[in-house]
């Protein structure tokens, strides 16, 4: 039996080599997924250094407390002025109005896809929702200036060409499939169970619908807002069209106003000088706007654990 | 004139069949539910007892393509709850349900319990506050619950859970309470803690309950009925059929050799 178990050895070392391989082969996967993680946070790493190391030069010449105090904002003009609420306020009232459009109007809709309509009407209006999500913003911002703005103007005749608020409306008519598809998912996500809970106590549809399958879909409700927050204070495009570009310390919708990217969009344009204060100010800009958005962000994370509900 | 000790009728199915689309679940039953007594439904899975038990409340009503034919006849009243003119949130008024993994609302332990109620219109604090704390001592959850109403359900323990759930449907005071393997999920002693209390509600509430286990169906029922693939094999007193059961599916499925 000494020829059997001499045969058997190779074949142990073998199988330890074949080992040896799928080692090496999972360690080369796991480096190559690595590094695909790695690029994107390095990224993030790289814009934040750059936004902060040239907003330090551009500190260095004008003090935070006038940033945030001074009431206006003329960086390229003789008597400049670096008075950044100018653009907060712009990008606040927009945002606001995109929200107040967005945020009721894309909840109805999940609401209506999710727990309303048969099964062959949410997988044509979905994908159909979800195509205007793909629309890009620039044709938006023009169906603003040239359809929705004379539109408001029958309205309300004293409305500028340039107004936060019909470039605000349609930044919401934008936002809405986010936050429509979104929420219906996470409402979706809701179990059967919990609703025939509902039922079964005599609730009709809509009474489950409020004060079931919302609460219990609130985390990922609360997604879907944060995520249509962010989208209305970075949008760009639709403001830089239809909202005028002139800095304008207002909290009126009625008027046309800069917003902080619409700001860099129409500097990064022109021919400053680079290292000039002005070039300077895309970055604080652009620090501020990085700021707000992450700010939203924690908010949301803050929310989504408070009223995290488990099922 | 002899007066029978047979107990009064609280509902009787009627030919009774039911369609999942083409697929028909349920084939002819015809069985008496009687009042303040507990019937058990045992059979082997997919024999249709669940189906069964969810026509009593119209679930079935929730999801498209599905049909009964025959009737539901609900006493003292005579109602059939199967009609298309008996609207299903006016049987879900009177007929609660238990199911089988505990459902609790992502809300209070108080607002799970006045849910049923708020559903009815009541707003009234002292009515509620009334009902909900009845509710839960005919559940024999208050003792553990009674300090802390405004807490999440959904933080309870899995038999906390379930017996919120029956609170939860006993507080509307219904008149039928149907039970779907209401301890399946939950471990032995809050099995034994589920089945003393449908042996405690029974004075008050008409039980159907679903059960895979035997052993339950033979503790907590007053009435047994064995389902075999959609039909109705044999329905009697639970000493009956477990003693001596008449069809010999009966006694397959009973003593363990089949199902």
């Amino acid at each position: 039996m000494s020829a059997n178990s001499a045969s058997d050895l190779p074949q142990v070392s073998d199988r330890l080599a074949k080992n040896a391989m799928r080692h090496v082969s999972e360690r080369l996967i796991e480096s190559v997924l690595f590094a695909a993680a790695a690029v994107s946070v390095l990224t993030t790493i790289g814009i934040v250094y750059v936004l902060v190391t040239e907003s330090i030069h551009f500190f260095q010449n004008v003090s935070i407390v006038e940033f945030l105090t001074d009431t206006q904002w003329t960086p390229l003009f003789d008597d400049a002025h670096y008075g950044i609420m100018v653009l907060i306020s712009g990008t606040l009232v927009s945002s606001g109005v995109a929200l107040a459009v967005a945020i009721p109007m894309g909840t109805i809709i999940a609401i209506y896809l999710s727990e309303f309509a048969n099964p062959k009407v949410r997988e044509v209006a979905k994908p159909v929702l979800e195509l205007l999500g793909g629309i890009p913003t620039i044709v938006f911002g023009y169906f603003a200036l040239l359809i929705v703005t004379p539109l408001l103007q029958k309205i309300f005749p004293e409305l500028p060409g340039f107004s936060l608020l019909s470039a605000g409306l349609v930044m919401g008519i934008m936002i809405v499939p986010y936050i429509a598809s979104l929420s219906e998912d996470a409402m979706r996500a809701v179990p059967m169970s919990m609703r025939e809970g509902s039922y079964a106590m005599g609730a009709t549809k809509l009474y489950t619908a409020i004060h079931v399958v919302v609460p219990a879909a609130v985390s990922g409700l609360a997604a879907s807002y944060i995520l249509g927050i962010s989208r209305a204070v970075g949008e760009t495009m639709i403001l830089a069209v239809a909202a005028g570009m002139q800095p304008n310390l207002t909290w009126n919708p009625m008027e046309p106003a800069a917003t902080i990217t619409s700001y860099i969009v129409q500097v990064a344009l022109g021919d400053l000088p680079h290292g000039s204060i002005g070039y300077q100010t895309i970055f604080a800009a652009g620090l501020t706007l990085l700021l707000i958005t992450l700010l939203f962000n924690i908010l949301g994370q803050w929310l989504r654990r408070r009223f995290r509900e488990a099922y | 004139m002899q007066t029978h000790d047979k107990p009064q009728l609280k509902a009787e199915a009627r030919n009774l069949n039911f369609y999942y689309g083409e697929a028909k679940a349920l084939k002819n039953i015809n069985m008496p539910i009687y009042d303040k007594k507990v019937t058990a439904l045992i059979g082997p899975s997919g024999c249709g007892k669940s189906t069964y038990l969810r026509s009593f409340n119209r679930m079935h009503d929730l999801y498209p393509g599905n049909r009964y034919e025959g009737e539901i006849r609900f006493y003292p009243d005579n109602t059939n709850l199967l009609s298309p003119e008996v609207d299903p949130i006016e049987v879900r008024m009177r007929v609660g349900m238990v199911f089988q993994k505990p459902n609790p609302f992502p809300k209070t332990i108080y607002e799970n319990v006045a849910y049923g109620l708020r559903v009815r219109g009541e707003s009234n604090k002292r009515i509620l506050d009334e009902k909900v704390e009845q509710a839960l001592r005919g559940a024999a959850i208050w003792e553990e619950v009674k300090d802390r109403l405004q807490d999440l359900a959904p933080n309870l323990s899995g038999g906390q859970q379930q017996r919120l759930c029956i609170a939860r449907a006993l507080a509307t005071d219904p008149e039928l309470l149907l039970f779907d393997e209401p301890t399946s999920a939950l471990d032995p002693i809050a099995t034994g803690a589920i089945e003393e209390l449908v042996h405690e509600l029974k004075k008050r509430v008409t039980i159907l309950i679903v059960t895979h286990n035997m052993q339950q169906a033979a503790r907590v029922s007053d009435y047994t009925a064995y389902m075999y693939l959609g039909e109705m094999i044999e329905f009697g007193k639970t000493d009956e059929i477990f003693i001596k059961p008449n069809d010999k599916r009966t006694e397959d499925y009973i003593t363990g050799r089949m199902g």
